[in-house]
């Protein structure tokens, strides 16, 4: 069957958007192909620096003849609505068939030649690309990454001719831009008429079509210029991709580097090659450190080796690196002071401030954290205090990549404590499912209080994650709290830790506030309205789940400030619900405001909501990390309804019940506590349940009798064993009931016709489903 | 396009200047002298960003001298320069085998590309100032940025139609390359044989980069640069509103718009702005730059 063959070739297109565009490019002639009914054998695409490519195996010649029914109108429907339809179907009255009482048009459809369907594609394809940035060239009007040079159309060795915006279909594609056949330079025309002409051609004109081709060569190329000078390469995937985008004939050189830029950090070397020059850096086979070479991928195969290319490149480098000498010299002359106080002048976020004020909330969280992690607090705030520093540093500046690694270079450098240099170095650890975690407490510390307290701030100004967008990286800082917490055991309430820190955001972000306070649901019933002003930076205080206002510094109306605390701690008492509304003052940046859904100023979360927003966004971080882990995600849906925020106690649990939960016991009681859940819920509707235990009654079957035993040994055993934190030890104990709790549901009547019987059985099992829900909400396991 | 007969090599800076402008006098550039107003950049040029707008085609070349107050480093730097030349050529509308035109450029200044390895790597510019970004590469030869290349898409604020391409060689750092000097200074000025004798860069702009560093880092009147800022940022618009022959003056606005841009870099050097206020200044001279772009471009169609 006949072959499709097309090549877009362009000038440079972006190596990153490669790999997307052969995506795509195959989408595209897919979804075209079968809208014309094809249903192609083979279909690929290519995508390298200046081509497009795509072929299709096994195309027929022209679609199959085709039979169409259409239905129109109902017989005596309006005129306008028949002659609409015969002028659609383009037939005349009289080639019309009524079937059931409406009109039908029965229309034979031939087949249209399989040139004229591709040519319309192509157009639809070039004109409909979404590249993600395109632009128009000379004086026309089509849009392409880069000025769209040729449209090789080939299809059953002929040329499928169209034209688009004056570029012509041809057969005829061009070599690499530079090597040529025979002497000088330039790209050379050729003709193809398949795919198989087209492959060995391109390869005869020094172009290697695929990108995994591409990559092989630059792989091999570098071990075997490595293993020729006894080196190793360091390998770099994401490197790999991009060069493999940047050369039509990828050609590794080898060129040296001035070893006296060896004592700069590898990670500053390596960096300055990868962004800067597209690099790979090589080291001593087993080595730790760099060796003074690198490779550059070169897209010509030139004279001796390419000795030309090899001496610009180190040239090239080696001022690169004096670059990033010159940095580090500069930069441990400077110092953290100069870097802290032009922290100041870093905005972190417009509604959060700058990054100097998150330096102060980091220094606060990590001192309040550090004693929860076994390290010290005030070594803590000061590794806080220091850890962003390095961001306004020169090296930092030109790579940001390095930030967190310079600070820990330079603070020792300073000749800082080295636990303090080795918390700045690895606070923004873990930054993905693969990075190391950190283990030294403080460094502990300051991880976490780094990235609690961006998570606290973004959820405060509502910049919560929503579906595949998650700008500032809030599910990553949350698996790394996770993260953080399992590798050192570390026990926190995060309810705690949201109340603390929204504190101090809203200390440090709120000049001025209005406190409304109302009702629940209910503006019309606002009893008193405060507002006082304060320069920036006075002081707030939050307490418990409804914010007040505690003290005021430097407030230009002292009096006011009297008014709020009396005025609010009164209404507080009589109204439960408060709805506070901040502003900041200085910036008219409304940053924290709660107000009730049908305040004229909107509905802002914060706060409260924004606390169970966290801790719901925990719940599920928590459920998918887990999921990783095999476990099930409903125990953690179960767990979490008990309300615990101890992320490391609500682990354990989970795995207790996962546990119990294969054993044969565990399956039976589950199935035993739905019963009597279930059974107390139809009886909760008819009125309420009797409270208090079960007695021992006269008369009681030895079942009932049994269970009654049974429950009073297990409650206080699963009270004893949750006290120790001992999940599995409450799982055993709650086991013991599995036999009383089978023999009781097969032997005994609940609803007993004796009214004392029945409510004395329900009391029972009312203690059963309490002393089961201790450990979870069993109505939220699933599976 | 392999050009046909090898020329001879270019021996000093001047001589590459020459032969850039010989080179693209033959393509059908008019060759300009440099805008007798300080600029940042070679694309400042009205000749660039004026010319860039419109309807009518346009082909020009030149050498723009740049200024960067806060790249100073006293002479002490063998690498940058507060003041340097930047080589500007502007095609419009950019003819098809622009990329085949500039690789003949540099055959012509002595790289001989089959043993070079020249890459086009994606470089989307843009100038915020000026209301002006392009799509295009950097040009790579062995590994060094050579040249920026450019597709201008829009400037002030306008769609560029026809599109302009636009070529910018920092003719310092390729002067280097082609002459293999690790010291900017140490560039042969005019030709070392020349009979009435040999200057070097250094000779002829050493001091200038010593003087010009502590001025712009130390010397200037931070009050007098605001105040000769707000004074241009005031006149401009009145200039506009101004017409001869019918046409309200565009070029003398422009004019003031470039130097408000200079005031502005020398404030930066002499750090002067604040972090916060640098976007809103940039914005400012932004919207300058907008309304002469669209005084402009009215002239031009109305022509």
């Amino acid at each position: 069957m006949p072959q499709l063959l097309l090549e877009l070739f362009s000038e440079e297109i972006p190596a990153r958007m490669q790999t997307q565009a052969a995506r795509d490019l195959e989408r595209m002639a897919r979804e075209h192909l079968a809208a014309a009914g094809f249903l192609p054998e083979a279909l690929k695409t290519f995508a390298g620096p200046r081509r497009l490519t795509l072929v299709v195996e096994g195309l027929p010649i022209a679609q199959a003849d085709r039979k169409e029914e259409l239905k129109g109108p109902r017989v005596g429907a309006p005129p306008q609505a028949l002659e609409g339809f015969l002028r659609k179907a383009g037939l005349t009255q009289d080639q019309l068939v009524e079937r059931d009482g409406v009109w039908m048009a029965f229309l034979e459809k031939t087949g249209r030649p399989t040139p004229d369907i591709v040519a319309e594609m192509v157009e639809a394809i070039v004109r409909g690309f979404a590249w993600p940035k395109s632009m128009t060239w000379g004086s026309g009007k089509l849009r392409w990454v880069r000025p769209l040079k040729r449209i090789l159309c080939v299809f059953d060795r002929e040329i499928v001719p169209f034209a688009i915006e004056g570029i012509e279909s041809g057969d005829i594609t061009e070599g690499h831009r530079f090597m040529r056949v025979g002497q000088g330079w330039g790209g050379q025309p050729f003709k193809v008429r398949d795919f198989d002409e087209y492959a060995k051609g391109l390869l005869d004109h020094f172009v290697v079509l695929d990108v995994e081709e591409r990559k092989a060569r630059i792989l091999e190329g570098c071990k075997t210029l490595c293993f020729a000078r006894n080196l190793e390469l360091v390998e770099d995937q994401g490197l790999l991709e991009e060069v493999a985008g940047l050369a039509e004939w990828p050609t590794p050189v080898l060129g040296d580097m001035d070893p006296v830029f060896l004592d700069l950090p590898a990670e500053v070397i390596r960096t300055s090659m990868r962004t800067h020059q597209k690099y790979f850096a090589v080291r001593k086979p087993g080595g730790e450190g760099l060796a003074p070479h690198f490779i550059t991928i070169a897209n010509v195969q030139a004279a001796e080796g390419g000795k030309v290319i090899a001496e610009g490149n180190a040239k090239v480098l080696s001022s690169r690196l004096s670059d990033a000498r010159f940095f580090w010299d500069e930069d441990v002359k400077v110092g953290f002071a100069p870097w802290l106080e032009k922290l100041n002048g870093v905005t972190f976020h417009a509604k959060l401030g700058t990054m100097a004020e998150r330096v102060e909330r980091i220094v606060a969280l990590a001192r309040e954290i550090a004693p929860l992690v076994g390290a010290d607090p005030d070594k803590a705030a000061e590794a806080a205090r220091l850890a962003k520093a390095d961001l306004t540093s020169q090296m930092v500046g030109e790579f940001p990549e390095l930030q967190g690694l310079m600070g820990g270079y330079y603070a020792r450098a300073a000749g800082m404590d080295g636990e303090i240099a080795d918390a700045i170095r690895d606070h923004y650890k873990p930054q993905g499912p693969s990075d190391a975690v950190p283990t030294a407490p403080l460094s502990v510390a300051v991880a976490l209080a780094d990235k609690l307290d961006t998570l606290v701030g973004f959820f405060a100004i509502d910049e919560k994650p929503t579906g595949s967008k998650d700008p500032y990286a809030l599910r990553r800082a949350a698996l790394g709290v996770i993260r953080l917490l399992q590798a050192v055991n570390a026990r926190i309430a995060l309810n705690h830790v949201w109340q603390f820190s929204q504190r101090e955001l809203v200390l440090q972000m709120v000049s001025a506030s209005r406190v409304f306070l109302t009702s629940e649901n209910s503006v019309t019933t606002r009893t008193s309205e405060v507002v006082i002003g304060g320069p920036r930076r006075a002081s707030y205080l939050i307490i418990g789940d409804v914010f007040f206002i505690e003290r005021e510094r430097n407030s230009e109306r002292p009096d006011h400030a009297a008014f709020a605390r009396k005025g609010v701690a009164e209404a507080i008492k009589s109204h439960p619900y408060a709805w506070v509304l901040f502003e900041d003052a200085a910036n008219k940046v409304e940053l924290a405001r709660i107000v009730s859904k049908h305040d004229k100023f909107g509905s802002f979360e914060y706060g409260i909501d924004a606390r169970a927003a966290l801790n719901f966004f925990f719940a599920d971080r928590l459920k998918v990390t887990l999921k990783d882990q095999g476990k099930r995600h409903d125990l953690v849906d179960a767990v979490f309804a008990l309300g615990d925020d101890d992320l490391v106690r609500i682990v354990a649990r989970v795995e207790a019940l996962d546990g119990f939960l294969k054993t044969e016991d565990g399956k039976n009681l589950l199935a035993g506590e739905k019963r009597a859940r279930q059974l107390l819920q139809a009886e909760e509707k008819k009125g309420p349940l009797p409270a208090g235990p079960a007695v021992a009654m006269s008369g009681a079957t030895s079942e009932e009798a049994g269970l009654i035993t049974a429950i009073s040994l297990a409650e206080p055993a699963v009270a004893r064993a949750l006290h120790n934190e001992d999940f599995a030890g409450a799982m055993r104990a709650l086991s013991g009931l599995r036999a009383p709790v089978d023999a009781f549901f097969e032997k005994v009547l609940v609803n007993s016709e004796v009214a004392a019987e029945r409510e004395n059985r329900l009391r029972l099992l009312a203690q059963v489903r309490d002393a089961m829900g201790r450990v979870a909400d069993f109505s939220l396991v699933t599976g | 396009m392999p050009a046909e007969k090898p020329q001879e090599k270019p021996r000093s800076f001047q001589s590459l200047i020459l032969t850039l402008h010989d080179y693209w006098s033959a393509q059908g550039c008019v060759i300009l002298q440099p805008h007798d107003v300080e600029v940042g950049a070679g694309t400042l040029h009205p000749a660039t960003v004026l010319r860039a707008l419109g309807p009518k085609p346009w082909n020009a070349a030149y050498v723009q001298p740049s200024r960067r107050p806060g790249d100073g480093r006293y002479g002490e730097n063998p690498n940058r320069l507060q003041h340097y030349y930047q080589y500007q050529v502007i095609l419009k509308p950019n003819p098809p085998n622009m990329q085949d035109l500039y690789l003949g450029s540099l055959e012509a200044i002595g790289l001989d590309l089959r043993i070079h390895d020249i890459r086009f790597v994606e470089d989307d510019w843009e100038n915020p100032t000026v209301g002006a970004w392009g799509l295009g590469w950097e040009v790579w030869c062995d590994g060094m940025e050579v040249s920026q290349y450019t597709y201008f898409q829009q400037v002030g604020g306008l769609d560029v139609s026809p599109v302009a391409g636009e070529l910018t060689y920092g003719l310092e750092r390729l002067a280097m390359y082609v002459f293999g000097v690790d010291n900017v200074y140490d560039l042969p000025f005019n030709d070392p044989n020349a009979p009435l004798g040999h200057l070097t860069y250094g000779d002829v702009f050493l001091e200038n980069e010593r003087q010009q560093s502590e001025a712009n880092f130390h010397g200037y009147d931070v009050a007098v640069l605001k105040s000769q800022f707000e004074q241009m940022e005031q006149q401009a618009p009145l200039m506009l509103a101004r017409s001869y022959q019918g046409k309200s003056l565009v070029l003398p606005a422009y004019d003031m718009v470039l130097k408000a841009s200079h005031l502005f870099n020398l404030m930066n050097a002499r750090g002067a702005i604040a972090v916060a206020e640098r976007a809103s200044y940039i914005g400012r001279i932004r919207d300058l730059c907008k309304m002469c772009a669209s005084a402009w471009v009215e002239q031009q169609e109305a022509a």
